[in-house]
């Protein structure tokens, strides 16, 4: 037996560590971004657009710095309630996930009411959880909970229902507790069910939390990235809203990134979705 | 070690997969169960595994703890593709209680008897069609089992990769001497590894034959391609298509 020898992993050559894809995948788009806010940029001074109206990349960028002090205190506000919601959507969508997983019938009756609580619109249900709930945070915290947690419940619990049955099998004929199973077999394979749930409610998240400030916004009592964006605008100075729009979806932006990097890292090693190369 | 008196099995759905089968299987025996998709040979291998009840008849174990001391060789690899080669084969005797270092020294001395040394650490996406049956076969045999029984484990190899790993077995099995029942459809792998070669048919599955290849015959120098091995395998095809026309 000399053919032994393991499979060849997919290498490209690169530069910088990052491999002639990876650059195009960096550099294609930042072109485009670059392009965009020229055009952008020339737009509002060739037209001599109002900066109340439409500001300049540029312009938006100095406000952005201006304000940075204020900014990211509330950029810190609405990181705590994005970070908690996406918490406590993934350690409870887990733990229900799991409890489905072990019981058919709570499985069946428990889901449908997952599922209401995903379809109904947050901005709907906001104000009465924001009338009902005393302290604003936690109120907040409710809402992009809400939004957040059915991506990873729904995606863990297909994860754990598509164990492969014949190691479910070999589990039975050595005799394994169902603890066993579970730790050993089914978590391990819903991982990455799990974590792609977990993308996308990192997203949500952050979504739920400045819709929830929206709302709760219009009290005053909130004091996140949305309530400046609410004020900004208000106040008409379009530029700083635009500045705490940029701060938001730059948030968004790391969050995914972090996210997939962390699946990354978990997955790289065992599943084809990690594998060199891969296609996302 | 192991008797089936009468045994049967009717699904759910009213199919009678296996009917009124009686076997004998000794100790040391190598025993192959041979033959056509659908004549119930993989049902009648899981209720000797216990993983299906049979629905009339019962099995006699001589050994009432041999029916415990089982390995079990699926027709897919079935690795965890999480786990390293060597954490794969470590698993039998990590859900029997085995300590750590214990049952990781047992398994590198099973990857090393089937020729993995030095593939400890890599994962199963890594290896070849065949290494990863190898490591399949390793878990099975890691716990020293009485009874090995194999579901058809080389059918997905290509030929090549199969004539090893079936001169790996028959090794393997003339070292160790355990009981090995082997599910498969093909004449030629049955002939060249069982001594007993039982042949079932189709519809409902039942055992409609059996053929010895006796110990000596094997022992010719170059079993696979002496004439002996060709009569062999002319005798059990007859048998077979008998069966089927039955």
């Amino acid at each position: 037996m000399t053919d032994n020898e393991l499979l060849p992993e997919h290498h490209e050559p690169g530069f910088l560590g990052l491999s002639h894809t990876m650059w195009l995948r960096i550099l294609a788009p930042s072109l485009i971004g670059l392009l965009t806010l020229g055009a952008w940029e020339w737009a509002v001074r060739y037209y001599e657009v109002p900066r109340y109206i439409l500001p300049g990349p540029i312009l938006v960028a100095e406000t952005l710095v201006r304000n940075w002090g204020s900014l990211s205190v509330s950029l810190g506000i609405t990181l705590q309630i994005t970070f908690m919601a996406l918490a406590v959507a993934a350690s409870l969508g887990l733990a229900l996930s799991v409890l489905f997983a072990q019981s058919r019938i709570i499985e069946l009756s428990l889901f449908p009411y997952a599922v209401i609580l995903q379809v109904t619109p947050i901005v709907a249900i906001a104000p009465l959880i924001i009338i009902w709930v005393d302290n604003i945070q936690v109120a907040l915290l409710i809402c992009a909970w809400i939004v957040a947690f059915f991506p990873i419940l729904s995606n863990t619990t297909v994860g754990l229902n598509s164990t492969d049955r014949n190691l479910v099998d070999l589990f039975r004929l050595y005799g394994a507790s169902p603890w066993q199973v579970l730790w050993r077999l089914r978590l391990p394979t819903a991982m990455p069910y799990f974590l792609a749930g977990l993308r996308i409610s990192g997203g949500l998240s952050l979504i739920g939390a400045i819709v929830a400030e929206f709302v709760a916004g219009s009290g005053g009592r909130a004091s996140g990235l949305a309530y400046r964006i609410l004020e900004a605008g208000y106040q008409l100075q379009i530029p700083l809203m635009f500045a705490a729009l940029v701060l938001v979806s730059g948030t968004g932006i790391a969050i995914f990134l972090a996210l997939s990097l962390l699946s990354h890292l978990l997955l790289r090693r065992w599943h084809e979705s990690a594998g060199a190369g891969d296609r996302r | 070690m192991l008797t089936l008196r009468g045994v049967a099995k009717r699904y759910a759905t009213g199919t009678l997969a296996v009917q009124d089968v009686g076997l004998t299987i000794e100790r040391g025996d190598f025993l192959a169960l041979l033959g056509p998709s659908g004549c119930g040979k993989s049902t009648l291998l899981r209720m000797i595994a216990g993983l299906d009840a049979p629905s009339a008849g019962r099995l006699e174990w001589a050994d009432a703890a041999a029916r415990r001391d089982i390995g079990f060789v699926f027709q897919e690899p079935t690795l965890m593709p999480w786990s390293t080669a060597l954490r794969n084969v470590m698993l039998p005797l990590e859900l029997a209680g085995v300590a750590r270092p214990e049952a990781e020294q047992r398994a590198r001395q099973m990857l090393a008897r089937v020729e993995l040394a030095g593939f400890e650490n890599a994962y199963p996406r890594q290896l070849s069609g065949g290494m990863r049956m190898r490591v399949s076969i390793a878990r099975a045999l890691v716990t020293k089992p009485r009874l090995l029984l194999m579901d058809e484990p080389f059918a997905a190899l290509d030929e090549i990769t199969r004539f090893r790993l079936n001169n790996d077995l028959l090794k393997l099995w003339q070292d160790e001497r355990f009981t090995v029942v082997f599910v498969t459809h093909s004449v030629f792998e049955s002939v060249f590894l069982a001594e007993r070669i039982v042949v079932m048919a189709p519809r409902p599955g039942r055992i409609a034959a059996e053929r010895r290849v006796p110990a000596e015959d094997r022992a010719a120098p170059e079993f696979r391609t002496s004439p002996s091995y060709a009569a062999h395998c002319r005798e059990v095809s007859h048998a077979l298509t008998d069966a089927m026309a039955a």
